[in-house]
């Protein structure tokens, strides 16, 4: 008989006054109890709606059955045979809008809870495997060559995919170290980096090559890539090039992109003392936008000391596009939500240093295209916001260095990749997927693209 | 790992030193006016440096820096064997030397190390080349025969007069200006404020006057943001539609300020080299 509480086993989590001060994870993880309680909740259905709400296709319900009978390593083997980064995926995929988001238990009371299950079985996995003594298995090679570009989650997925098929797989990195946004940008607390490391590390096991500070498009064209032997390309570059809102100021002493600010941190640990990295300790921060980007800018913002950190989006509570869990975690760490305010200028002092955001109060209006409340200015309504730093987390486009020096591979006037539902470009043999394609998107729906770019690749050439 | 092949002190006071590098990777494509962006060890910076000369064949990079901050004291500390842990280019986009007839270029300091490379690029074009290059003092004079042999005249100046012919830069590139000397265009390499007062200098002549800009960046590929600048009024991002730009129509107040953004973290960290480990420490 299935458990018929109403409610998750809830997630032991570090307390807020005190997580809001280190980069440990939030989130501890559930004991096996814990776990097994949970599990019990799953009801098994047969028509598994919860499946179809994965980009890839986890078999959710059999290893949910697994946890509930406390075969954790089966669980995780169910897992990881469609899902390359379960321990990733785990902790950061938008779960309320997939697979949980279909549960026939979040009907009546809180559906099962899926991220947390499957968290729980890959870390369990990573702290017993090597008493299990299971050594990655490395596929026999079917003599193909394919070449990666971009380690973030597209490019891992679709080269572990390619891998298990018995192709030899090269990843080209631009920076020092691979995993892509997962290293620059999701923080230490939220996914600790170790938990990547591991992820890749598997990869490497199964015979994934990764060459890291190799930019393609600068030291070698994607061309020169066919030149070289490999017989199809999967361009997974990502959305990296922040975008800022065109406003005056912009470029004042102690205005960062979401993206240099979390780099700083995440990738060059500027929050330990040994590395060199200097970051400023700003007292008042003010992070513009409310996605996940903001979320995790503001609350690194907060470890770093600063005292007031705010949170500026010009739409409601309603319309923040950041998940849930993540707004949630924010205000209980003391982020203060400064919700339908549109900045217009950074203000600076006489040294070019940042001292204040002007904001104008706005009003929800009509809807738009996007079937949310349009936002409108409130006249005369200008303040300003006593800040000294001013994070701008308003979206990221794709890199053009890559569109700009292929030949023949098409792109969009916003700068994506255009790319079939299968992945398949413009130009014979690449392929592509992940926010490079899309824009800036999830990490789960960035591993999707990778996995049917995976097949598509290997349709291809198997038929070539 | 990219190995040190060599190291070698450009100059007598031993301020400025050249480490050619192995980087086959970097090495087939570079060209002139583009960097890379090195790291030295696990807990070090990314430090942006401008290609000084490569060679295809031996798939080697050189580069050029003066020991001021914490991470270049660091690479000084590195001998020939050593090896780099990060090494990542070519960045930026390359100098454009098409259509041009006749040019100075005009370096300062350290800056020589990048101009002198601009100028043996023009000068194996047949530009006619002047070489102008500024020292504070004759013990820092460095790549004088490099300069001489790939320039058509070389000028020399110091600060304090003790070498060459007394004075800044920005003077003797007005005199040449003043004699009746005609440059399609002046290329100037080295501290901010000198291309600033380069930029000032040629703006009345209008002669079109490029600089190459070194902006605090972290990636070099256009995801950080943090080397904008802003030219013409527009914000561009130094490490991908630079680092070269129109110095008639760079912010440079606020390139230069935005370049001692640190300034005080900086000078906390040099406090704190080992000269016991040297250079490289272990994670």
């Amino acid at each position: 008989m299935p458990d018929m509480s109403p409610i998750k086993n809830p997630m032991p989590e570090q307390e807020p006054e005190v997580r809001n001060k280190n980069f440990l994870e939030v989130a501890k993880g559930y004991a096996a109890d814990m776990a097994k309680s949970e599990a019990a909740r799953c009801l098994n259905c047969k028509n598994k709606p919860c499946v179809s709400g994965c980009p890839v296709n986890v078999r959710i319900p059999e290893f949910i059955a697994r946890i509930a009978e406390g075969k954790f390593e089966q669980a995780y083997q169910i897992i990881s045979s469609t899902n390359s980064l379960p321990a990733v995926c785990g902790r950061v995929c938008p779960q309320e809008s997939q697979c949980e988001g279909k549960c026939v238990r979040g009907i009546k009371g809180e559906p099962v809870a899926v991220g947390r299950l499957e968290r729980f079985a890959a870390d369990f996995h990573r702290e017993n495997s090597s008493k299990i003594a299971e050594s990655v298995k490395k596929p026999e090679t079917n003599g193909h060559k394919v070449a990666v570009v971009g380690s973030g989650p597209a490019g891992l997925t679709c080269a572990g995919d390619l891998a298990r098929l018995g192709y030899e797989v090269t990843v080209f990195e631009a920076f020092h170290k691979a995993g892509g946004v997962l290293v620059y940008g999701i923080p230490e607390f939220r996914l600790p980096k170790a938990i990547v490391q591991d992820e890749i590390n598997k990869l490497m096991e199964s015979g994934v090559k990764i060459v890291t500070n190799a930019i393609v498009g600068r030291a070698i064209s994607v061309d020169e890539l066919f030149g070289e032997g490999f017989e199809a390309v999967f361009i997974g570059s990502g959305a990296g090039l922040p975008q800022f809102m065109n406003i005056p100021g912009e470029n004042l002493l102690g205005v960062y992109s979401a993206n240099e600010y979390l780099t700083r941190i995440n990738l060059m640990k500027a929050y330990l003392t040994e590395y060199d990295t200097p970051i400023k300790r700003a007292k008042r921060v003010a992070v513009v936008g409310g996605g996940n980007v903001a979320m995790d800018a503001a609350r690194c913002a907060k470890r770093m000391g600063a005292d007031e950190v705010y949170i500026v989006y010009r739409r409601s509570l309603e319309e923040l596009p950041a998940r849930r869990e993540e707004v949630h975690h924010a205000q209980e760490e003391g982020i203060v939500f400064k919700l339908l305010n549109n900045p217009v200028a950074v203000l600076g002092n006489e040294e070019g240093y940042v001292r204040g955001l002007e904001c104008l109060r706005m009003e929800l209006g009509e809807p738009d295209d996007s079937g949310r409340r349009r936002p409108v200015e409130i006249k005369g309504s200008n303040f300003v916001l006593d800040v000294d730093a001013v994070i701008m987390a308003i979206g990221t486009s794709p890199n053009p260095l890559i569109k700009s020096t292929t030949e023949g591979l098409e792109a969009n006037r916003r700068g994506c990749i255009i790319a079939d539902e299968n992945g398949a470009t413009s130009k014979k043999g690449v392929f592509a997927g992940g926010d490079a394609v899309t824009g800036a998107a999830t990490v789960i729906l960035a591993m999707g693209a990778g996995k049917k770019a995976a097949e598509s690749i290997d349709k291809y050439l198997m038929s070539k | 790992m990219y190995k040190i092949i060599k190291k070698r002190v450009l100059n007598e006071a031993g301020t400025t030193l050249e480490m050619v590098v192995e980087a086959p990777l970097v090495a087939r494509r570079c060209l002139a006016g583009q960097f890379i962006i090195l790291r030295l060890d696990e807990f070090g910076e990314r430090v942006p440096l401008t290609i000084a000369d490569y060679d295809r064949e031996k798939g080697t990079v050189t580069i050029m820096f003066q020991p001021v901050g914490r991470s270049t004291q660091m690479l000084a500390e590195l001998d020939e064997g050593d090896s780099i842990l990060d090494f990542v280019g070519p960045l930026g986009k390359p100098t454009h030397i098409e259509g041009l007839k006749r040019a100075a270029v005009v370096g300062g300091g350290v800056g020589c190390a990048i101009a002198y490379p601009v100028a043996k690029a023009m000068h194996a074009k047949g530009i006619e080349v002047d070489m102008i290059a500024g020292f504070r003092s004759k013990n820092i004079v460095m790549l004088e025969d490099e300069m001489r042999a790939n320039s058509t005249n070389l000028y020399i100046t110091t600060d304090d007069g003790s070498y060459g012919k007394k004075g800044f830069v920005t003077d003797r590139l007005k005199e040449l200006i003043e004699a009746g000397r005609e440059y399609d265009e002046v290329v100037a390499i080295g501290p901010g404020v000198m291309m600033k007062y380069i930029s000032l200098a040629t703006k009345p002549y209008g002669i079109k006057t490029v600089v190459s800009l070194n902006p605090i960046m972290i990636d070099g590929t256009g995801m950080c943001g943090g080397c904008r600048v802003s030219v013409g009024g527009e914000t561009k991002f130094a490490c991908v539609d630079g680092p070269e730009f129109d110095g008639h129509l760079v912010d440079w107040d606020e390139l230069l300020r935005r370049g001692a953004f640190y300034k005080e973290e900086e000078a906390a960290q040099k406090e704190h080299i080992c000269r016991l480990t040297g250079g490289v420490r272990h994670a």
